[in-house]
């Protein structure tokens, strides 16, 4: 079995997912190709190397140099063309399923997009992806070869880097001019400032309506720090305007599925748990002893957030020497 | 210039997590059918070009019956007209096939400058067909779309929510634009306007209207089959409640269990 693998990044910044889709690969076939877009990036071909691919087929040229549907997909046909894979996976990052999806309708290929696990099954690509927003999980089937699918961040291990892996990386230049492709990007504003992503968090501290107000977070983000963690909310925070959408985790937000969950003042409603009830360990922290939060928590504090928290803080400092 | 915004019919959001496997199989889900959410920003934006650069909204969608009921609802908010599209052909259509019937309903209408989506459905939870509709009418493709900037001179600009940050884009006319929630605020239907979308007779297309024969469409096309459906197994879990005199005491065992006992810290 032979996979190919896009690695997702930007002016080579990688997104993790990309390397746990890489791991995923290495243990279901015998062959792992990475592929690579964009301008100087051969930094991220050799850490796909490292990270367990055999080979990588690196497309490096200014046409490549921000993600754009058109010259991507003609160098992704063109490594599959020259590969022959059974299956072409992508990290289910924002970028990775939207390629996957253009590649996938373009090259008139069956998806599984954001999946949580995929086989082979007597050389049939068989995935498993939530679906009716994390109620319900569907094994598909795909029929056609190969098969496109794109994994959901943190669902495989991260593979160790190791860096004495040596691996051939094959350097292809533009298939397509710049006249050639209509999208052009104009601008770009960086918004993200060195926040952790929810997606990729190993720990994530989640305030709800008990936090009271968007002054209540501060105790949350104070003890995320600490912890490295990132900043999640219950839908009824983000409505309430106390913290922006993209820090929603639920049903309507994100799914996420780190090491550990410290939910503060969260009823968890059942829409909630679907976004988060994946989490290795969950932890509960609110004043109603009632809450349904702690019926899937595996450790629970009945208090005042505003109590636990900044404690939890302080205790964390000590032993974390921060 | 003119707008169609393609919406589908889903379970209310409140309603997902009663839906059983064996009602979602059968496609009748027990539950309130509402515009998908997602889609709401789409046919909100859709209306919104209509006030800034004139021209006509039209909502699109694929379905039985019961989804002019959605398209009303598209029609009540602002939009012009509505168009559905079904055939007995089209049951069990996988994400491609549906972009096919969406695209070929687009060029029996005539075209469209600007061809709107939600990010997603909450069922199918895909969030493909958006790539599917530009892919078959072989046009530009704007996904993750959180502001219209401006169009003029055959073009349209656009800002896209990435992880990293903004990024602005450009593409030639016409093009598929699949919007985010940040995009917009849906407004609410007068009314006035849901009397008068009660009223509207929405034509329907069918396979043989869109000029698609049944082996592009349906089961027999699918490149994807769902095998099996059930609600995920929740993980076993038995609560420790701490307990202690001080919030310092409950914090000190807390990080005792999370740092040596579960080793996630």
């Amino acid at each position: 079995m032979s996979v190919l693998v896009w690695i997702d990044h930007r002016q080579g910044n990688v997104q993790p997912a990309s390397w746990e889709t890489l791991g995923k690969a290495r243990s279901l076939a015998d062959r792992v190709v990475a592929v690579v877009m964009g301008q100087g990036a051969d930094a991220v071909a050799e850490s796909a190397i490292h990270y367990g691919a055999d080979a990588v087929i690196l497309y490096d040229d200014a046409v490549y140099a921000d993600f754009r549907f058109e010259p991507y997909t003609a160098a992704m046909k063109d490594a599959v063309a020259n590969e022959t894979p059974n299956l072409v996976l992508f990290p289910a990052t924002t970028r990775g399923r939207d390629f996957s999806a253009y590649f996938a309708c373009n090259a008139d290929l069956g998806l599984a997009p954001d999946a949580q696990d995929v086989r082979f099954e007597d050389g049939k690509v068989v995935a498993e992806r939530p679906v009716y927003s994390g109620n319900m999980i569907a094994t598909v089937e795909i029929h056609t070869t190969p098969a496109v699918v794109s994994l959901r961040p943190r669902t495989a291990p991260m593979p160790e880097a190791d860096t004495s892996r040596t691996g051939e990386i094959v350097k292809k230049g533009a298939l397509l001019s710049e006249d050639e492709i209509p999208t052009k990007v104009v601008g770009f504003e960086e918004t993200a400032t060195g926040e952790i992503s929810l997606t990729d968090a190993r720990i994530i501290v989640s305030g709800g309506r008990g936090v009271k107000g968007p002054e209540g977070f501060e105790p949350l983000r104070e003890l995320a720090k600490v912890l490295g963690a990132a900043i999640g909310a219950s839908r009824a925070a983000v409505d309430a305007g106390w913290i922006s959408y993209d820090h929603q985790v639920g049903q309507t937000g994100k799914t996420v599925r780190p090491d550990l969950y410290i939910a503060c003042g969260i009823s968890g409603a059942i829409q909630h748990q679907a976004g988060m009830r994946e989490s290795k360990i969950i932890v509960a922290i609110n004043k109603d002893p009632e809450a349904p939060i702690f019926q899937i928590a595996n450790y629970g504090i009945v208090d005042d957030l505003f109590k636990i928290v900044p404690a939890l803080t302080e205790e964390a400092k000590k032993r974390l020497g921060k | 210039m003119k707008y169609i915004v393609c919406l589908k019919q889903a379970p209310d959001t409140a309603e997902l997590p009663k839906i059983t496997p064996e009602q979602a199989l059968a496609g009748n889900e027990g539950a309130t059918l509402v515009v998908n959410p997602w889609d709401e920003y789409a046919i909100e934006e859709g209306i919104r070009l209509k006030e800034r650069f004139g021209g006509e909204t039209v909502a699109l969608s694929v379905g039985p019956d019961k989804v002019d009921e959605a398209l009303k609802s598209a029609l009540a908010m602002g939009c012009d007209r509505a168009v559905r599209l079904w055939d007995e052909a089209f049951v069990d259509s996988d994400y491609w096939a549906t972009a096919l019937i969406l695209a070929k309903g687009i060029e029996k209408d005539g075209g469209a400058d600007v061809v709107l989506t939600g990010k997603m459905s909450v069922d199918g939870n895909a969030g493909a067909v958006a790539h599917g509709i530009a892919c078959k009418l072989g046009v530009s493709l704007l996904t993750q779309v959180a502001k219209i900037v401006d169009i003029a001179d055959g073009k349209i600009t656009v800002e896209r929510l990435l992880d990293e940050g903004r990024e602005t884009v450009t593409a030639p006319l016409p093009a598929v634009v699949s919007v985010v929630k940040e995009i917009n605020e849906p407004r609410y239907p007068t009314f006035i306007r849901i009397r008068k979308a009660s009223r509207a007779k929405i034509p329907v297309l069918s396979a043989a209207d869109l000029g698609i024969s049944p082996d592009q469409v349906g089961k027999a096309a699918a490149r994807v089959t769902w095998r099996d459906l059930v609600k995920p197994e929740p993980k076993k879990r038995e609560v420790v409640i701490i307990e202690g005199e001080t919030p310092e005491e409950k914090a000190q065992k807390l990080l005792d269990y999370l740092m040596n006992v579960e080793k996630v810290i």
